[in-house]
Formats: C-alpha cells, structure tokens, sequence
C-alpha cells in the first residue's frame, strides 16, 4: 500500500515536473554512453600493455658443456628463485629453429656452413612482476658472475626492457587517471542536473513539511523518481551501445585482433554494470539534495 | 473566563512561558512573552506588520525554536519534541497561511488528501473524507481544479480544509485573510469560526484590527514583540449560528449581506 503510492507519488512527479527530468534523464544516457565506450578502451588498453609486459624475461644461457645433473641443478635454482613465473627450456635445436624463422637468410646457410649448431641451450624465465625483473638477474648472476656452474650468461636486454615497462606504465597510468575523472564528471553532473530539478520543487517539499510528513515520507518518491530516471537513462543507454556494437564493433573484430581482446569485459557484465551505476547515482543524488530542503 | 459555555480543561491547549525569540541577526521578534490558550478558544494574536505574530505562530508549530522561556501544547514542552517527531506533531495542528501553500501539481482533491496520506489513512477514508470536507467549505464543485485555476479565496478554503481534515485539537492560522478582499474574507472567518464551534482551539495572527474588534473574541495584541494586551472580555454569543454570525459582521462592517455561498 505504502509503496504503491510511493510509486503512484514518482510517477506524478515525472509527469508534472518533465522537463527537468527528461534532462536528467538525458545527462545519464550520454554519460552513460561515454562510459560504456570508455570503459571497454581502458580495458583494451591495459590488456595490450599487459600482454606486452609479459613479454619482459630473462634468458638464461647454459654452457654447452653443462651435464644434465646440471641443467637439472639450474632448472630447479631457478624454478626456487623468487617473482619467477615460468621457466621454459630452449634446446639447442629449438633455439636454431627460432633463429631460422626470424632471420631466415642469415642462418639459412649459416649453419649448414659452420657445420653445427652454434646456439646455446637456454631458460627463458618469466617473471612475475616485470617491474622486479632486477632480482631474478640478481639472484643469478650477482655482479656479473653466475652464480652456478651450467649458467654461460644471463641476458635480460636491460634496454628493451626499460623501453616497455615506462611507455606501458604510463599508458596504464593515463588509462586509469581519465577513468576516473570520467567516473566523477558522470556523478558531478547526474547529481548536478538532479539537484536542479529537485531544486525546482524545494517549495513543495516546504509545504509537505508543514502538513506533518516524516523526512522519508517525502523522500521515497524523490528516490524512486532518480531511480526511474536513471533506469531508463541507463536502459537507452545501453541500447545505443548494443546498437553500436552490433553494427561497427562485431564486423571489425573478424579483421582486427585488438577489438576482440579477450581481456575486455563481457558485453552483459558492461551492461549490469553501467545499470546498477545509473540507478544508484541517480537515486543517491535525488536523496542527497533533498536533504537541504528538508531542513524545516 | 467566566462566560465560556465549557470550562475548558486546566492543562491549556497552548501554553508560553517567558518567551523570548532572537533571529540569529540579532532582532528581537518576541520579547518575554507569557500567555495560557485554554482547550476551544478563539483568539486573535493582533498588531501591525513585524510586531511578532508571525513568529509566535512558527514557534507553536515548532518551525522555529524560542531562544529562551519556554512553549507547551497541549501540556508537553516543545523542547522535549525531538526533530524526528515534529512531524507528528504538526498532524496535530491545521495550519493556514496567508499564501495558502497549496502543491501547485495537485488537484484540490489531491491537496487535501496529502494531509491524510501522510498520517497513513486508508484508501477508503480518503474516499470518505476528502469530499466531505471539501462540501463544507463549499469547493464540491471544483474537486479535479489546480489550484492556480481558482480564486484566491478558492485556494485559501482549501487549504482550510487541508488544515481541518483530520480534524486536529488546534487550529493555527497566520494572516489567512491578508490576501482577499472583505466579503471574501468574511466567508473564511466564518468557515474557521464553524470550525472552533466543533471544539477545535483557533489562534488567528492578523492585522486587520477592524473585523477582529468586530468580532469579539478573545485578543492579544503584540507590539515589537511583547504582549501589549489580552482582552478576555469580549462578548460572546453562545447561541449564535455561523449565519448569523456572517450577518452580524457584514453589518458591522458595511457589506451586503447578500451574494456569498455560505
């Protein structure tokens, strides 16, 4: 009973008051649709600098003359060596083959020449975190001397590795500040656009105080109206992005492997999401600027 | 009191004590003022514009808070209602204002029924009451009407109305006849004359002196905010109909008595 004429009660006011509400209404939709785009670059982003990150090892050579006990003894040193991810083992052969697709003219002959393989065994060792690369080398091959028997060097391309770990870190770091300046231009101006249609009522709220309603009798029907407001705003929004998707994204992701990476977030995840955004800011905005007017 | 049909009971219905009110400015608006208000009395608080009516009105519907002394109604301290309960108590008092503050979005019908949906009535009183009310101030016909469809003197019997739905114990009314014209204010004297002869206790502010003299009620003149004088002596006419009530002050002040719905 009581909710329905709260329901009835919003309901009236976005009939009566339109104008305001429709312009809240459209604030929430664009912000709405920026996020919804914004979101999914952000993700892409990251995920491309992420996936160039771990492309940071380490490469562990190992002396022709090691024995396998030694390999072995290595393998493990390096498997207990701390922010060590992965270690993968790069035989003499393989190591060939590897050259041979990347430069095929140079070793193509090259080798058939020398007569042997002249590449080295190798670990190629992942780290954890690329941003502590410096311990593994560390651990291994402490002031330029390796520390076990089997190891002939250990290489991290210290310059490459510098290069991708500032230029991804600052995108990340760009990414993430514009995310959330966005996130509070969105909530700065629902709010804003909110408190002015309720601002627009402040002297019904006086007179509804003055025949004896309770602050949240007065308030329910100002939460549900943003909730509606936001709901709906939210609803075209996503509709707009469902369109856009549909029409632009989905035939490009055949072609292109950056609008299809599998880091960005699920299309009914971005929708719950931007949702429960849209409605709680709404309605959190609607009761926040009441609470002026009921001061009385 | 010695004339009053019923002896109203000892607890009064409005109660101050000493009451001083400093706007946060600085200006005094009510100065150590005392005064009993007992249970179906009539009472005009009079004196020119700025002399603390208003302000007496405000401090009794707890829209303000006294800065010193102290205000009862109906025997319990303002200062013991806590924020949260003002609500309650303002279901216990109708109150009118010279600008009717009627919801410009509602219809009369819609206006009227907000005073009950706020205390909780059902769906089915509503029903009952709200015309009901609306025939005894004369407004049946304008039921569906907002009310800047209506007159001035339309709007305020609405909110009269408003104010007496749930037929509350204490009617306060500020300045209710400050925006119409005579005979228009005639008809909602007299509508709010009909109510305190249901029992309910009224305390009109005004300035217009004249119909209060006319009227013959009790009266408590302010003057820059202190009690200047409280004529209990008025005469009064246990016996008296509204209609001849209506007649009676039409003669005394100059106005035909024909032409007025009520």
């Amino acid at each position: 009973m009581r909710l329905g004429f709260f329901m009835r009660e919003a309901l009236r006011g976005l009939r009566r008051s339109s104008a305001p509400a429709l312009a809240a209404l459209l604030t929430v939709l664009l912000t709405a649709v920026v996020l919804g785009v914004f979101i999914p670059i952000v993700q892409a982003t990251t995920g491309t600098a992420n996936e160039v990150r771990s492309r940071v090892v380490v490469d562990v050579y190992i002396k022709d003359s090691a024995s396998t006990v030694e390999q072995a003894d290595l393998r493990r040193a390096i498997e207990d060596t701390a922010n060590v991810k992965s270690v993968e083992y790069i035989s003499k052969q393989e190591a060939l083959r590897r050259a041979k697709e990347k430069n095929p003219e140079a070793f193509q002959e090259g080798a058939e020449l020398l007569g042997s393989n002249p590449l080295p065994a190798s670990f190629r060792v992942t780290p954890e975190d690329p941003d502590k690369l410096g311990q593994i080398v560390q651990r291994l091959n402490a002031g330029g001397e390796p520390q076990l028997s089997a190891i002939d060097e250990v290489r991290d391309r210290e310059e490459d590795t510098d290069k991708i770990l500032s230029a991804t870190g600052l995108v990340k770091g760009l990414t993430a500040g514009l995310a959330v300046l966005l996130v509070l231009a969105s909530v700065a101006l629902i709010a804003n656009t909110i408190r002015l249609s309720v601002f627009a009522r402040r002297r019904e709220v006086e007179v509804m105080k003055l025949v004896g309603a309770t602050n949240w009798f007065i308030r329910w029907p100002f939460v549900i109206e943003g909730m509606v407001v936001g709901f709906l705003g939210g609803l075209l929004a996503v509709l707009l992005l469902a369109i856009v998707k549909a029409t632009f994204i989905d035939p490009l992701s055949d072609r292109f492997a950056l609008l299809a990476a599998p880091d960005t977030i699920d299309f009914p995840l971005l929708i719950v999401v931007l949702m429960v955004a849209c409605i709680a800011v709404s309605a959190l905005g609607s009761a926040i600027t009441l609470r002026r007017f009921l001061r009385v | 009191m010695g004339a009053r049909p019923k002896k109203p009971l000892d607890v009064p219905v409005v109660e101050f004590k000493d009451v001083t009110k400093v706007y946060d400015g600085g200006s005094v608006a009510v100065q150590s003022a005392s005064m009993r208000i007992g249970r179906g009395e009539f009472v005009f608080l009079v004196g020119p514009t700025g002399c603390g009516k208003s302000t007496c009105i405000r401090l009794m519907m707890k829209e303000l808070e006294p800065s010193r002394g102290e205000i009862s109604i109906a025997g319990r301290p303002l200062s013991e209602v806590s924020r949260s309960r003002v609500p309650y108590l303002r279901r216990n008092l109708g109150v009118v204002f010279q600008d009717y503050k009627l919801l410009p979005n509602r219809t009369v019908y819609d206006n009227v029924a907000y005073s009950l949906q706020v205390i909780g009535e059902s769906r089915k009183e509503i029903r009952r009451k709200v015309p009901d009310i609306l025939r005894l101030v004369g407004l049946s016909t304008k039921l569906h009407n907002y009310p800047t469809e209506l007159s001035g003197g339309e709007q305020q019997r609405v909110s009269v109305a408003r104010a007496f739905v749930n037929h509350p114990p204490l009617l306060l009314a500020d300045e209710p006849t400050g925006n119409l014209d005579p005979e228009t204010s005639i008809g909602i004297m007299q509508l709010i004359y009909r109510i305190n002869r249901t029992g309910t206790t009224v305390v009109v502010a005004t300035h217009d002196k004249e119909m209060v003299d006319k009227m013959r009620r009790r009266v408590i003149e302010l003057r820059e905010g202190r009690i200047v004088r409280d004529e209990r002596s008025g005469l009064y006419r246990p016996d008296e109909s509204t209609q001849e009530f209506a007649i009676r002050l039409r003669g005394e002040l100059g106005i035909g008595a024909e032409g007025h719905p009520n």
